[in-house]
């Protein structure tokens, strides 16, 4: 892992590089463009976005969106803006990315250092949960949600999170672990060390880069989810419901400068862990995956 | 790979349980919430279910309404493009980017960043500025036209055999990034001195990448793919946020396809018979897949 | 008390929250009203129950005009937690009675004399087997036009009594170089205007015999042709650019005068108000030209769901007799540009658009013109109005010509069924 920022020994002229610097930058815009048009839009008054080029930068600048989405945009019969959606939303990600995270390395770590037979029948059973669609599970889910008195509400929704992203989570701590030296899991037994042990003193201490892959690719995935939060977060609605509340309006007069500042407002947590851990991603990525 | 055999000591029993105990919980909430929500889908796709779940048995009644359904043979037609075009056009993005931002590159630190944030932000976030970017009316076509570009044509939105390539254009934009850093990281673990080895014995930088680099990737390259596979198949904010399936209906997916079914129009068995359909393609694609990984990682 | 959860208490929310936790005089309320005007009309419902002590407990799920909500209900009732009312469109409350998940309002309905003051058309909706199962909130009717008055005023354009000078007065229009038809390429939309057409072409009758009865020889007919020819006749009025868009950004083209004419449903008027125009004076409402007198109406009504503790019984009971009283119907209606789905009702607090609907419902259910929208769920059932809409927004798209298009529809009415 010491070579992780080192970049390729290839050369390349200088009309290259130019050309080089030009692409990157082309899709640098590309990637860009929605993200300005909605910040760009969110910071003009109504009028403006429904009357003119929606492109360009505000002519009057104004953050009564922003203040709008946040504190007193109505959301069903309550005036109280996004705000204590968000609560309900970290409420249901932590937990949920925790225990799955956690999941997913004693997992990796069992199938990985501690074969035995039929290991890779249940990592096959595993990694193919990952691919069910969502949206059938929704009805057996709900009955036995249920039954086990946890339908609406935030422990049901962190099961169901849980559930369907141990799959993953199990997926990238098996690759991560499965290049690590078996001979020093061996010599640790052989020293007397017990299964925690081994997994406490020497997988954990390694397994940062994987853990940071696997928490911002959960944390993205169940703070963006909506289909369950609607359908199990009961009076606990995650974020993604309210803003869901606050943009479908169907026969309501749409105001979007308002729905833009919620959208983004909505986005900040995920973003923030992007930029925030972001550069430890390829890294994680690389520990990861690098590998057949 | 089985640990060594040591004394059967109650503590070394413990230790033998302890990993397959370990694993116990997740397993049985796969068999329960996985495998055990399939059989009752499969169950539910040969029943008269309409609003909510009906046990009364009907055969293959929904399987043969399914496959006579316009909407339906529009949906699969269109995932067959939108799948084939995602991937490779994700791939071939990812790829490139990450040769490029491989070579030494000053602002590596901000663009990294700039090209991996989509896969941060939900469709319902972006949904709708993409839908208004590609509206001709108030998008970019209005946009260039406003800057002096009479010309310049972009409806493909309105255009019901072009709409199904705008999804494709955001669905690439929202995971290409991701690709990338697969693909960035696959380079960054290949030893330097290969290339340079290969580079003394007067190899170009095409015939390097092309020759050596690429074929050392493909570990990257197949997890990209699964993960782009399993994203385009369960494609569904995507839709719905940005064209609702139309115009008309040419931009139907098959998840858009059976929550419609399944939700709005109350025939359950219908869209339970879709999703069956559609697990068994996800099963035919990832079979392959699992068998050689894991035959390999022995 | 479920409220103030999802507002602090966040420990305690997690340790705590379960489904027995709503106190038994609580109506729990899963609806779709969320945006600002009509969340604060459902406000004037809320107060009235808080003063006969009455909690809400707010659980709004928006989109696809209540379609994630109705999968939030299916997956509340199955597990066994339905909410105590729904907003509720048409044929899915009486797909829900069928399955005997509502409660039984017969008594505060004859308490109240519902049977009288209701119109039968909506009566069709609100009981089952006979017995009151929803309360309607108000009646919606999709085929108005909204129209600009002062570009019909600058080409000397007059109120359109009939098709062809609809058709005339939308060709004046085009040839000035402005839209004639402001639309949103979306099925429902389509499918608003389908309504109208086929009122004004075959009238009532026919729209009964086609729309609700699902007759094969009607939907066969050389009538519905002649529907099919006059929708494409409306798609050539429509500007290049309107596949997707919004209804209300449709409006805004009148609002902004870069439309004459919109065919859109009462709702529409909102977006006028709040642009700051004024009935009669900036914007014209009239019925879909053809089609005066008649009326195709949607309702949402509050649907009940069973109840077995005594005080939410109660408490559900105070809730149905706040929906239908006179001064809510009116309280929340002016607010949201339907009319009162009771037709004893003062229309005093109305503008003049709302008088005119107000008006025309009342004599459209006297004279029996009271047709239920195919466009919103209430001539026919989910499946069948969803196979309409995609032969509708086929040839509107151009994907069929009208005779295809006729012999499309009779099969996939007949595939649905």
């Amino acid at each position: 892992m010491a070579v992780a920022e080192q970049d390729t020994a290839v050369r390349t002229g200088r009309g290259t590089r130019i050309f080089i610097y030009g692409i990157l930058l082309l899709f640098a815009l590309f990637y860009m463009m929605p993200l300005f048009v909605m910040v760009a839009n969110s910071l003009k008054p109504l009028p403006e976005i429904t009357g003119g080029n929606m492109m360009a930068l505000p002519e009057t600048w104004t953050v009564e969106p922003w203040l709008k989405a946040w504190s007193t945009a109505q959301i069903g019969v309550e005036p109280t803006g996004l705000r204590p959606y968000f609560i309900n939303s970290i409420l249901m990600v932590v937990p949920a990315v925790a225990i799955s995270t956690i999941l997913g390395a004693l997992n990796g770590y069992v199938l990985t250092k501690w074969s035995f037979r039929g290991d890779k029948i249940i990592f096959g059973l595993l990694l193919f949960s990952c691919f069910i669609p969502f949206q059938i599970v929704l009805i057996p889910m709900a009955n036995l949600l249920g039954k086990m008195g946890l339908a609406g509400s935030i422990p049901g929704l962190v099961l169901v999170h849980v559930v369907y992203g141990i799959g993953f989570s199990t997926l990238y701590f098996r690759n991560y672990y499965a290049v690590f030296p078996t001979e020093l899991v061996r010599a640790a037994m052989i020293d007397g060390a017990g299964f925690f042990r081994i997994f406490w003193r020497i997988m954990l201490p390694v397994s940062g880069p994987i853990a940071v892959v696997c928490v911002i690719w959960q944390f993205t995935n169940i703070w963006n989810d909506f289909l369950f939060g609607a359908s199990f977060g009961g009076q606990s609605q995650p974020m993604t419901v309210a803003l869901n509340n606050l943009v479908q309006s169907s026969t309501g007069v749409k105001e979007y400068n308002v729905h833009f500042a919620g959208a983004i407002l909505a986005a900040l947590p995920t973003l923030l862990v992007y930029i925030v851990a972001g550069r430890y991603f390829v890294r994680g990525l690389m520990a990861g995956s690098v590998k057949g | 790979m089985a640990h060594p055999a040591t004394k059967a000591d109650l503590r070394t029993r413990l230790q033998d349980w302890l990993p397959k105990l370990v694993l116990s919980p997740s397993l049985a909430a796969m068999l329960v919430f996985v495998y055990g929500f399939i059989i009752y889908t499969v169950y539910l796709s040969f029943t008269d279910s309409r609003m909510l779940p009906s046990y009364d048995w009907v055969g293959i009644e929904n399987y043969v309404k399914l496959w006579g359904l316009r909407a339906w043979w529009t949906a699969v037609i269109n995932l067959g493009i939108f799948a084939s075009l995602y991937i490779l056009i994700c791939t071939l993005i990812g790829l490139t980017l990450a040769i490029l931002l491989d070579q030494k590159i000053r602002g590596e630190g901000t663009l990294r960043p700039i090209y991996l944030y989509p896969m941060a932000l939900s469709f319902i976030v972006t949904g709708t500025a993409w839908k208004w970017i590609m509206d001709p009316g108030i998008g970019l076509e209005n946009t260039m036209h406003l800057w002096g570009w009479e010309s310049f044509e972009f409806n493909w939105i309105k255009d019901r055999n072009m709409a199904i390539y705008t999804v494709v254009i955001a669905a690439v934009w929202q995971t290409s990034g991701f690709v990338m850093s697969m693909f960035l990281a696959g380079l960054r673990g290949i030893d330097n001195e290969i290339l340079k080895a290969a580079q003394i014995d007067g190899a170009s930088n095409w015939s390097l990448y092309r020759r050596i680099v690429i074929p050392l990737l493909r570990p990257a390259f197949l997890s990209a793919f699964v993960i782009l596979a399993h994203l385009a198949v369960k494609s569904y904010d995507l839709i719905i946020a940005l064209t609702g399936g139309g115009p008309g209906r040419a931009t139907e997916l098959p998840a858009t396809f059976m929550y419609s079914y399944t939700f709005t129009r109350n025939s359950m068995g219908i869209g339970a018979a879709s999703a069956v359909i559609m697990l068994m393609t996800i099963a035919a694609i990832m079979t392959p897949y699992l068998y050689a990984e894991l035959k390999e990682k022995t | 008390m479920r409220r103030f959860i999802g507002r602090s208490t966040a420990l305690a929310a997690t340790l705590l929250a379960t489904t027995s936790l709503a106190q038994a005089a609580d109506v729990e309320v899963l609806h779709w009203w969320t945006s600002g005007g009509e969340a604060a009309a459902l406000n004037v419902l809320k107060d009235d129950l808080a003063d006969q002590g009455i909690g809400w407990v707010d659980m709004p799920v928006a989109g696809g005009g209540g379609e994630a909500a109705m999968t939030t209900l299916r997956a509340r009732v199955t597990a066994g937690d339905a909410p105590t009312a729904v907003q509720m469109l048409g044929f899915d409350i009486q797909d829900w009675a069928a399955e005997g998940a509502l409660a039984n309002l017969d008594d505060v309905a004859s308490a109240e004399g519902w049977d009288a003051v209701v119109p039968a058309a909506l009566q069709r909706f609100s009981k089952y087997d006979g017995h009151w199962i929803a309360a309607p909130v108000n009646v919606h009717s999709t085929n108005w036009v909204w129209a600009n008055k002062a570009v019909m005023d600058e080409l000397g354009i007059a109120e359109p009594s009939s098709w062809d000078e609809f058709i005339a007065a939308m060709q004046k229009v085009k040839d000035s170089g402005r839209t004639a038809l402001a639309h949103g390429g979306q099925a429902w939309q389509e499918a608003t205007i389908f309504d109208g057409v086929v009122l004004s072409t075959g009238g009532v009758d026919f729209y009964r015999k086609a729309m609700v009865d699902l007759d094969p020889e009607a939907l066969g007919s050389d009538t519905m042709k002649e529907v099919f020819d006059r929708m494409a006749t409306l798609r050539g009025f429509v500007d290049d650019n309107f596949s997707g868009r919004d209804w209300n950004l449709a409006s805004a083209m009148v609002i902004n005068g870069d439309a004459a004419f919109q065919i859109m449903g009462d709702w529409a008027k909102g977006e006028f108000l709040n642009a700051g125009k004024v009935p009669g004076e900036d914007f014209l409402c009239f019925r879909v030209p053809g089609s005066a007198g008649m009326v195709s109406f949607n309702s949402d009504q509050f649907a009940l769901f069973e109840v077995q503790d005594e005080e939410a019984k109660k408490a559900q009971a105070a809730m149905a007799s706040a929906v239908m009283s006179p001064e809510f119907q009116s309280a929340f209606n002016v607010v949201k540009g339907s009319v009162p789905a009771r037709t004893d009702v003062s229309d005093e607090a109305f503008d003049d658009c709302g008088k005119k609907g107000m008006a025309d419902l009342a004599e459209a259910a006297e004279s029996d013109t009271l047709v239920g929208s195919m466009g919103h769920g209430h001539a026919n059932p989910a499946a069948v109005k969803n196979a309409m809409y995609d032969v509708v927004t086929a040839h509107f798209n151009g994907e069929f010509d009208s005779e295809a298009a006729v012999e499309e529809l009779v099969n996939a009415v007949e595939a649905a069924m």
